[in-house]
């Protein structure tokens, strides 16, 4: 059974969202590293570059597959985790604590659509 | 047997050497000749070995493939099947293979009307018009004939039309293909089944839509039954209609993508028409195109004189040229032998048994494997792993396993549509007693995973090496001689 956390917010695409005032950190989930195996790269954003809900900001490669990363929020990327370039694995172990970017929001209307952990977990296990 | 594992070079020994060059007889002192700058300063670091050390070195290597000459290899999507001898001693005749790509096409008549032949049969067989054999394989096939989609719209003034639309179960060449042919990529949901959702097709069939790309069967081996709905609905939005041959194996000779709509597509030789697939190749994709396309097809091509004698001919309009002279031409060879030796009626028999074998172990297996999509598949089907998957064991974990009894995996963790999927293909060419075997094996692996479950993670227990770090050789691959030995 994959690990939930119940102060984030979900995609149906499988990434996490914790929010801080106006920022937005963002990952995948610990059910979509399980799915996708060992992770051997990350395409992250740049600081700075624009994002939006609903679209690709960055993938994803496991020894399995590659998967596009979708953004559920729209706004400025402020930081991406640089440990990821020579890390990915990290995602693996601690899918909640190895964020990928942090997002200036700008739209906080955007987290409000997004699943709590209880509806989340109702996907996973309908998928 | 002991695992041979040695590289050529760790053979080596300073000196030895397996040949003997007569004296000079010309006193030719080309070296003298060459501009310095094209000179090497130090000696190629070549191995240095006997004759015998080559012979046995290549032999221990050969020993260590897997291959359809060694047994059963149900890679789905991939169309394994057997490659007739026929074919290579077809091939190998002198008369064709020391043919020189610049020699004066009057004296190279016999190629020129095999090319000819060839692609009339892949017309005949595709209901299309005419096809190029110069593609090298199925990707450059699919570059080809999106250069052919792209250069159409051009040609005719409407410049607007950029979009591809592909299936999000495709094969992944497809979207690369199409990216590389400068369109944008858009992606058309599937239904459960596997098949295109034409309601979620109609609202992206605008004027910027150049055309569509399709598997008939599709990923899943399912007919795609709404294919004539789909043809007219993008045939009216204006664009054209891309077969993939991937999938083709199951309809030769019965159903013909032309008349399903399609305009262009490729084929593969080295799945449906038996010539040599994967490593060892090399691969052709020949493209056809429909009657209102063929001005478009790639230089050169050969044409048909009056008086019965063939040419090589180019073209203004023609998008250019995508290889050297045309393509694989021993690959060709092979396929018109195959095309020659089936006949007319033989060819018919080729999807129906490709049909057949898919679903008899379908269905023989579905008890024990969890079938998403039910129904008669064509050529291959997906399994989502075992139908109990309590014990923890992985589709991977079951793949591993087959290997410990002599067969090949099939391709795993394809489609992305499952979590575990299982794709099976047998091909036409397997025998009763074959699939009985591989049906005996898959079931008992499945009781294995049941009762014994930490025997089929360990798995491959029989292999030279059974579990490489996969991780690791993505992330820090060491891929020459030279990395090996200063790592």
């Amino acid at each position: 059974m994959s690990i939930l956390k119940e102060d984030l917010r979900y995609a149906e695409s499988h990434e996490w969202v914790k929010i801080e005032g106006d920022i937005a950190t963002v990952g995948i989930t610990d059910y979509a590293q399980h799915a996708l195996g060992d992770i051997v790269y990350v395409d992250m954003p740049e600081v700075g570059d624009e994002v939006t809900a609903g679209e690709e900001f960055g993938a994803v490669e496991s020894v399995k597959a590659a998967s596009d990363l979708i953004s559920p929020v729209s706004g400025e990327v402020v930081e991406i985790n640089e440990d990821l370039e020579d890390a990915p694995e990290k995602i693996n172990a601690d899918a909640y604590g190895a964020w990928i970017m942090k997002v200036k929001v700008a739209d906080a209307g955007e987290v409000d659509a997004l699943l709590d952990a209880a509806a989340y977990a109702k996907l996973c296990e309908n998928e | 047997m002991k695992e041979y594992d040695k590289i050529i070079f760790e053979l080596s020994r300073p000196g030895r050497k397996g040949y003997q060059l007569p004296a000079d007889r010309f006193g030719s002192d080309a070296f003298s000749k060459l501009p310095a700058d094209l000179l090497r300063e130090k000696p190629a670091e070549l191995p240095e070995v006997s004759e015998l050390e080559v012979v046995r070195h290549y032999t221990n290597l050969s020993n260590k493939n897997f291959g359809v000459d060694t047994g059963f290899y149900p890679l789905g999507s991939c169309t394994m099947k057997y490659n007739p001898k026929i074919n290579e001693e077809v091939a190998a005749m002198p008369e064709f293979a020391g043919l020189h790509p610049l020699q004066d096409p009057a004296t190279a008549q016999g190629a020129l009307e095999l090319y000819w032949n060839l692609q009339n049969a892949l017309a005949s067989l595709a209901g299309l018009a005419e096809f190029t054999l110069n593609p090298y394989a199925g990707a450059h096939g699919e570059l080809t004939g999106l250069m052919v989609m792209r250069q159409y719209h051009i040609s005719r003034g409407d410049t607007k039309r950029t979009k591809v639309i592909v299936p999000d179960t495709a094969h992944g060449t497809n979207p690369a293909s199409a990216m590389v042919a400068g369109l944008e990529v858009v992606e058309v949901k599937s239904k459960p089944n596997g098949s295109i959702d034409v309601e979620d097709l109609k609202p992206l069939l605008d004027d910027s839509v150049a055309g569509i790309m399709m598997t008939n069967p599709n990923t899943l081996g399912m007919f795609e039954t709404e294919i004539l709905e789909i043809a007219k609905l993008v045939h009216e939005a204006g664009g054209l209609l891309y077969y993939d041959g991937a999938n083709l194996n199951p309809l030769l000779g019965k159903v013909r993508p032309g008349d399903m709509g399609f305009d262009i597509m490729h084929i593969n030789l080295h799945k449906t028409f038996s010539t040599p697939h994967g490593g060892g190749g090399p691969g052709s994709g020949p493209v056809g195109v429909a009657s209102h396309l063929t001005h478009l097809l790639p230089n050169p091509r050969v044409v048909k004189k009056e008086d019965g004698t063939f040419a090589v001919e180019t073209s203004d309009d023609a998008l250019g040229s995508i290889s050297t002279f045309f393509g694989n031409f021993g690959v060709m060879m092979k396929a018109y032998a195959y095309i020659l030796s089936l006949g007319r009626d033989g060819i018919r028999e080729v999807g129906p048994m490709a049909t057949l074998n898919a679903n008899y172990i379908k269905e023989s297996l579905r008890d024990l494997y969890k079938l998403p999509v039910e129904g008669p598949c064509k050529h291959e089907f997906v399994f989502d792993g075992l139908a109990d998957k309590s014990t923890g064991v992985t589709t991977l974990n079951v793949a591993k396993r087959l290997l410990d009894f002599g067969f090949h995996a099939p391709t795993i963790y394809f489609p992305l549509l499952f979590h575990e999927s299982m794709m099976i293909e047998p091909t036409e060419t397997e025998s009763r007693e074959t699939l009985d075997e591989f049906i005996d094996v898959m079931r008992r692996v499945a009781r294995e995973a049941a009762e014994d479950p930490d025997t089929v993670k360990a798995a491959p227990l029989t292999t030279p090496i059974s579990h490489p770090d996969e991780t690791g050789a993505a992330k820090n691959p060491i891929l020459t001689y030279k990395a090996l030995r200063d790592a």
